[in-house]
């Protein structure tokens, strides 16, 4: 199949590990290159990437530009968008896709704006539809899915006139599909001239502690609000968490009032989740705390405030004091199992 | 010798405290009722500016914004803090820009006032969390960029460089780059200064000559622009030479094909007693349907 008019990824790699974000963007090119009928290409820049190419082709790519050098081991703005732009411009693909990490959204801006085509950001899905403007039909268009306006909107954005269409999409929203270790992919290595010229940025200092916060892995997530209102109280949180063998989550106001580290944050603004089962306690359930946790399969709530938001999207509603039902519900468990 | 410094702001609808008075019955947000703000990051950017400002002699500080007659006041709150000079650009072509038109539109701006050393801008807006504009604004201007910036480190104003800390996830880079450069700055680094008192005095009075000219919704046309007040610059599209098709609607790949407010539905939600007996009874079905356990 022709990489013309394919689906393409960028395949962000940090110190050499492919980002998370990269291969589910993978598999949900392949499931929009299914509905249009086009191939799924990928983009890997990095130090000395080949290996890792050859673990992505089973995630149904057909076919994964690689682009090696030293300098571009880690990612700096200028060589990236020149590669790229460089790549866009020779395979013509009708769509784009990039992680909405800090280099996504870094890197995406800067090539549409080069190549002077649509871009949206932090998009929750992704879907293909039909448009009509002015007269004129779209087949096939590609549907941006984002919130917007603090997340009180949900907006769809398209770009029908100019290919390719391009969006950034957030981590962990697209699920992973199955491994084909058979599939017929291949890896084709690209050549971009670069001089020292096109590396203006120098990286003196990297630092990045490795997440030992794994919200997006859990099956149970127990998390608190700012009506856990201390420190102490947090700690029933915790406690609870143990108890279950759950991750403890956080709303942005108990990260902002210190209660517990930005790592634990699940929202808008944080990371999104879909566990088997969220419990929210003493979080009123604003509608950015929602985005990251309303695809939960369960959800229990506990507040204080009968009227909270929350209640409207759980399955189990409890109000009180969490103080005073956590230590049942420890107890439940315990005697439970 | 002093740097050329120039601040990208907006300003934006207060998305941030959504009060009771804001949502409609229907549970969408009433817009009209939102207070317009400045962009919280903008003015960490601003900051960011002022404190180089403050440090290096001579230094001088241009705030552009777009936006229609009303964006005025940001312009006036950065006077308030120090900007050496402001300019709204405005224009009714400019209507309907997304990210991209934006972005030439303040290009063209940043061209007219020229020979800068670092431009600012905020790393996101809270209207559309996009963080697209200033790196959109860089390679329109052919610029390096680092964003996500909380801290400049160090600016070597005879080397012409500069060391800026960049938060990336679970953690952060120092990048050294040659000016000039643009900057999108976070909200971590730097605290806003509050108003001068002097300041507001001076620029209250200079502007209110502006405020009082009824073109709330309107957009400026010439007579506003003669009319000006020298503290505040107001461009049209002729000002700053842009080409009226890469503006504005015209200019703007993506269309908004559908817009849907997040009304809360009530789930088929099962309220459970405050007893150990109904816990125990949630948490036994929980553990029965493999959900726990």
């Amino acid at each position: 199949m022709s990489t013309k008019n394919s689906v393409m990824v960028f395949v962000q790699q940090d110190d050499e590990q492919i980002a998370e974000v990269s291969v589910e963007l993978l598999c949900k090119a392949k499931d929009l290159a299914s509905q249009v009928k086009a191939s799924v290409t990928g983009v890997l820049i990095g130090k000395d990437v080949r290996k890792s190419a050859e673990s992505l082709i089973p995630y149904g790519v057909d076919e994964l530009f690689i682009v090696e050098d030293d300098r571009l081991e880690n990612y700096t703005p200028m060589p990236y968008t020149k590669i790229m732009v460089d790549i866009i411009k020779k395979i013509e693909p009708q769509i784009a896709l990039y992680g909405a990490t800090t280099t996504g959204r870094d890197l995406a801006p800067r090539i549409t704006s080069n190549l002077k085509v649509g871009l949206t950001a932090d998009c929750t899905d992704l879907q293909i539809g039909d448009y009509s403007s002015k007269g004129v039909d779209y087949k096939n268009i590609l549907y941006q899915i984002r919130p917007a306006f603090g997340g009180n909107i949900i907006a769809t954005i398209v770009s029908p006139e100019k290919k390719p269409q391009m969006a950034t999409v957030r981590e962990g929203v697209m699920k992973l599909i199955e491994l084909d270790p058979s599939y017929k992919g291949k890896i084709t290595s690209v050549n971009v001239k670069l001089t020292d010229a096109d590396f203006p940025s120098v990286i003196i200092e990297r630092i990045k502690q490795e997440k030992t916060v794994n919200l997006k892995g859990a099956q149970v997530i127990v998390s608190g609000g700012i009506g856990v209102e201390t420190k102490e109280n947090f700690q029933l949180i915790i406690d609870l968490a143990h108890a279950l063998g759950a991750e403890v989550g956080a709303s942005r106001a108990a990260v902002d009032a210190g209660l517990v580290p930005k790592d634990h944050q699940v929202g808008q603004t944080g990371t999104t989740v879909r566990p088997k089962l969220y419990i929210a306690c003493g979080i009123s359930g604003s509608v950015q705390h929602r985005a990251g946790m309303d695809e939960s399969a369960r959800i229990i709530a506990i507040n204080t405030d009968q009227e909270a938001p929350i209640f409207k999207i759980a399955h189990y509603g409890i109000t009180g004091d969490l103080k005073d039902i956590i230590p049942k519900f420890i107890k439940a468990f315990k005697a439970k199992s | 010798m002093g740097l050329n410094l120039i601040v990208l702001v907006k300003q934006v609808p207060d998305t941030q405290n959504i009060t009771g008075e804001a949502m409609k019955e229907d549970g969408t947000v009433n817009r009209a009722v939102l207070p317009a703000i400045f962009n919280p990051e903008d003015l960490h950017a601003l900051e960011a500016a002022l404190t180089l400002k403050d440090t290096i002699p001579g230094t001088q500080v241009h705030v552009i914004t777009m936006g229609p007659p009303s964006a005025i006041q940001v312009l006036k709150e950065s006077l308030y803090r120090g900007a050496d000079s402001v300019a709204l650009v405005s224009d009714r072509k400019f209507a309907g820009a997304d990210t991209l038109a934006t972005s030439y539109a303040l290009k063209c701006a940043i061209e007219k006032i020229g020979n800068y050393d670092i431009v600012f801008c905020g790393r996101q807006a809270i209207d559309g969390d996009t963080a697209q504009v200033g790196p959109q604004t860089a390679e329109k201007l052919n610029l390096n960029q680092i964003t996500c910036v909380s801290n400049i480190e160090k600016v070597d104003t005879k080397k012409r460089q500069i060391l800026a800390k960049r938060s990336i996830e679970g953690g952060f880079e120092l990048i050294q780059a040659p000016l000039p450069v643009l900057l999108t700055i976070t909200d971590e680094g730097y605290s806003p200064r509050p108003p001068s008192v002097i300041k507001v005095m001076t620029y209250k009075n200079a502007s209110a000559e502006m405020t009082e000219e009824k073109y709330d919704e309107s957009y400026i046309d010439n007579k506003v622009e003669q009319k000006s007040n020298q503290a505040i610059n107001l461009w049209d599209i002729n000002a700053i030479n842009a080409d009226p098709d890469s503006c504005g609607l015209a200019g703007s790949p993506t269309k908004v094909k559908k817009i849907e407010s997040v009304i809360l539905v009530s789930a088929d939600i099962r309220m459970i007693e405050n007893s150990q007996d109904a816990i125990a009874g949630m948490v036994h079905e929980l553990i029965a349907d493999h959900t726990l356990g």
